[in-house]
């Protein structure tokens, strides 16, 4: 059984999301890598943002 | 004259000949063939890599294949995974995926099989839309 860390499974889950979210939704190559790294980005940073915000709340 | 700008040339090779909507139903069927069927090897194989990547690490991670309907949310998962496609129909056939989510790590596993589904069908549409010369 595969069991990767939260973190882990969380970057997995941005690349391939963004993957698929940049070749659909831009037309141009370059135009996709730049959507599919501005998506990544996103679900990465606000993964981390949340997991620290219910880190103050919780305490 | 002037053309329109925005047709390609999978679009040329294929307006009015053929069934309009093969890539919508290979690219379902099986993740990318749908951008291989237009020619689009390169987005077709990175299509493919990301669906069926999320897809096994799903499974791996013991991740839960909806098989009935008994209530809102399970309908919802059911027709996630359905995007799959082939891969779900086979999965079902093979027994993958477990009966039921114990640890932490198969429920994420069970959302990543539902979201492969969901991308799959994103990605069948974006190769419909090539097809019909509505994205280049």
């Amino acid at each position: 059984m595969f069991k990767p860390s939260h973190f882990a499974a969380v970057v997995l889950f941005a690349l391939f999301a963004s993957v698929v979210f940049g070749i659909t939704q831009r037309e141009t190559p370059q135009r996709m890598i730049r959507y599919g790294i501005y998506c990544f980005l996103l679900f990465v940073g606000s993964a981390v943002a949340l997991s620290w915000a219910m880190f103050f709340i919780a305490r | 004259m002037a053309t329109a700008p925005n047709t390609n040339d999978a679009a040329k090779q294929g307006s009015g000949q053929g069934f309009v909507y093969l890539p919508l139903i290979a690219g379902w069927l099986v993740p990318g063939a749908g951008h291989f069927l237009l020619r689009k090897w390169g987005r077709g194989a990175l299509l493919s890599a990301s669906v069926v990547g999320m897809f096994a690490v799903g499974i791996a991670m013991q991740g839960q294949l909806f098989s009935g309907a008994h209530e809102i949310l399970d309908v919802l998962g059911l027709a996630g995974d359905l995007g799959n496609g082939l891969l779900y129909l086979v999965s079902q056939l093979m027994g993958w995926g477990a009966d039921q989510v114990k640890v932490t790590t198969a429920d994420y596993g069970t959302r990543f099989i539902v979201v492969a589904g969901l991308l799959n069908v994103i990605a069948a549409v974006d190769a419909h839309n090539l097809r019909t010369g509505r994205k280049s």
